[in-house]
């Protein structure tokens, strides 16, 4: 089975540590999600473990293999895919175009790919000609996830997947994101809408000034008075 | 009727013909700024001494060519050693990306520095240059010189005035709609094009995709060759060979490139012509043209002429401060590829 583990992280920019001693781990085929108050290092954590930014200390861990110091590039390549929280399409190319994009790597046919990605979002597939940049914000967020499903990863980092779209559209994204996940993939993402993403959560991660404060299943951390009480409002 | 035939033959002769041509080497220079543009980020001013260089090549062998009696009848012997020039640029252009942006792209350098720097690079060849092939003109156009002449269109059509059609103003016209043809489908059908405006749209997300930032610069600098030293070439087939021309021209190509939206091709290709257009219009002398539309009695006396030919290049300047203040983005709103 893969699984990507992030082993007592410490990174930041600037010679400043934003994250201290953190631990993450997610498997195939579970919804991990990162939660906490802004600031707290939940997207950063989320790059190191891409290796966009580079450690101060700590590993990260690929199916029992040390990748702490490999490219991020090369990280796409074993079977992980990072869906950043902006700028994550090619405002001048095609849907298609983005799509063909994620899969450049690919010597395959990636044809069949691309229909399972217009399966799961049917919208782009009636939209396949247009450049992303004219599409709404919630079909743009589809885009970029399709695009990172090109590569067919074992692991997916969402960055804020629903933000700035609509409840309605967050509801959407959030059940496919559950499809995804029937696939066998891992999905690894931080959210701003805490309470409906530990609502489909297997496990989550509650950081707060850059360490671990809380983990558990997505329901304990539902539950949890604590948690409920400094970020779920009440 | 005759009058009138005659004046658009006047305005073909003298405006739209050599427009065209000239408008077309304007505009695969100002492709290769813009491909350097939107995928190396920075402002190449070595770019006219690249085309230089790749003209000064291709006439090398030229002369070697016609040492050795080869050439190629009608067509100029310059057609021959192309492809020779194409490939001495692109070596050119490779070489001066490992020694020298290469480093700076690593450092992750602002544009500007890039630009002085390409500023450095441009010297460095104009020397080079210089110490190789002279500083004379030279022409090194042969075969037929005209498709044709003047005075044949003259005794042919019964008209007062002549139209000649220059071999090298057809021959630039059709490799630039070659060239043209070429690298729109490139861009916009093949993987390696797509990857390129990937890169150029999203560097970020194209690295996230996997796609190799070295090879898109690779690929970039061999497009870049390709289309300097046909530009450079045809530039000098159609005029004569001057090293100092060369960075003179780079003005109008940069006019080009940013009238037409830098960082879009399309742009660049329209830019072309647009500032080319305006240089011949703006400095040609409509006597003879409204002599002939024109009774007798309102015949302007004087040359009709806005300005004199040696204010060419104020025209390309202008029409580039006139787009920056009314439209910064350019005719095609620019950035990517």
């Amino acid at each position: 089975m893969n699984n990507l583990i992030g082993k007592n992280l410490t990174a930041g920019y600037g010679g400043v540590d934003i994250i201290k001693d953190i631990n993450l781990e997610v498997n195939e085929g579970e919804i991990v999600v990162i939660v906490g108050p802004n600031g707290a290092g939940k997207s950063t954590a989320m790059k190191a473990l891409l290796g966009m930014l580079s450690l101060t200390s700590g590993s990260v861990e690929y199916s029992n293999k040390e990748i702490s110091s490999m490219l991020p590039q090369n990280r796409i390549n074993l079977g992980l895919a990072f869906v950043p929280q902006t700028n994550n399409v090619f405002t001048g190319m095609t849907v298609e175009e983005n799509l063909e994009m994620g899969g450049f790597l690919r010597e395959d046919d990636i044809i069949h790919t691309i229909n399972d990605v217009y399966d799961l979002f049917p919208i782009l597939k009636k939209k396949r000609n247009q450049s992303a940049g004219e599409l709404s914000g919630g079909q743009r967020q589809q885009v970029a996830f399709g695009r990172a499903l090109m590569t067919q990863p074992k692991i997916l980092m969402l960055d804020e997947p629903t933000a700035g779209v609509s409840p309605i559209v967050m509801d959407e994204l959030f059940s496919r994101i559950i499809e995804v996940r029937k696939t066998g993939v891992g999905i690894l993402m931080v959210e701003q809408n805490a309470k409906q993403a530990l609502g489909i959560a297997d496990r989550g991660y509650v950081l707060v000034n850059g360490k671990n404060s809380r983990e558990g299943s997505g329901e304990e951390l539902l539950n949890n008075p604590e948690v409920r009480k400094s970020f779920l409002g009440g | 009727m005759i009058d009138f035939l005659n004046s658009i033959i006047v305005l073909l002769n003298f405006i739209i013909i050599p427009g065209i041509s000239y408008g077309s080497q304007l505009a695969l220079g100002a492709l290769g700024v813009t491909f350097v543009y939107a995928i190396l980020r920075f402002a190449n001013f070595a770019h006219g001494e690249i085309m230089s260089f790749g003209a000064m090549i291709t006439i090398l062998f030229t002369w070697f060519f016609q040492s050795q009696n080869i050439g190629l009848g009608i067509l100029p012997t310059a057609l021959l050693a192309l492809p020779i020039g194409i490939i001495a640029t692109i070596i050119l252009c490779i070489i001066s990306d490992k020694f020298v942006f290469q480093y700076y792209r690593y450092q992750k350098s602002v544009p500007v520095v890039l630009a002085m720097v390409s500023i450095g690079v441009m010297f460095v060849i104009n020397a080079i240059i210089r110490i190789i092939i002279g500083t004379e003109t030279i022409k090194f156009s042969d075969g037929q010189k005209f498709i044709m002449k003047a005075k044949k269109f003259k005794v042919m059509t019964g008209l007062n005035e002549g139209l000649a059609l220059k071999s090298s103003q057809v021959i630039t016209i059709f490799i630039t709609i070659l060239l043209l043809t070429f690298t729109f489908w490139f861009l916009q059908k093949t993987k390696t094009g797509k990857s390129m405006r990937a890169f150029s749209d999203n560097e970020d997300l194209a690295l996230l995709s996997g796609i190799n930032p070295d090879r898109v610069v690779f690929t970039t600098w061999i497009i870049v060759g390709v289309l300097a030293c046909v530009a450079g070439t045809l530039y000098g087939l159609d005029k004569s060979y001057k090293p100092i021309i060369y960075l003179n021209l780079v003005l109008p190509i940069f006019a080009s490139a940013i009238v037409g939206g830098i960082g879009s091709p399309f742009g660049a290709v329209v830019g072309g012509y647009v500032i080319a257009f305006s240089e011949i219009m703006v400095t040609y002398a409509y006597k003879k043209f409204f002599v002939y539309l024109l009774p007798s009695s309102i015949e302007p006396t004087g040359l009709v002429q806005l300005l004199s030919t040696d204010y060419k290049f104020a025209v390309s300047f202008s029409i580039l401060v006139i787009v920056l203040l009314i439209r910064p983005s350019g005719i095609f709103k620019g950035k990517v590829l």
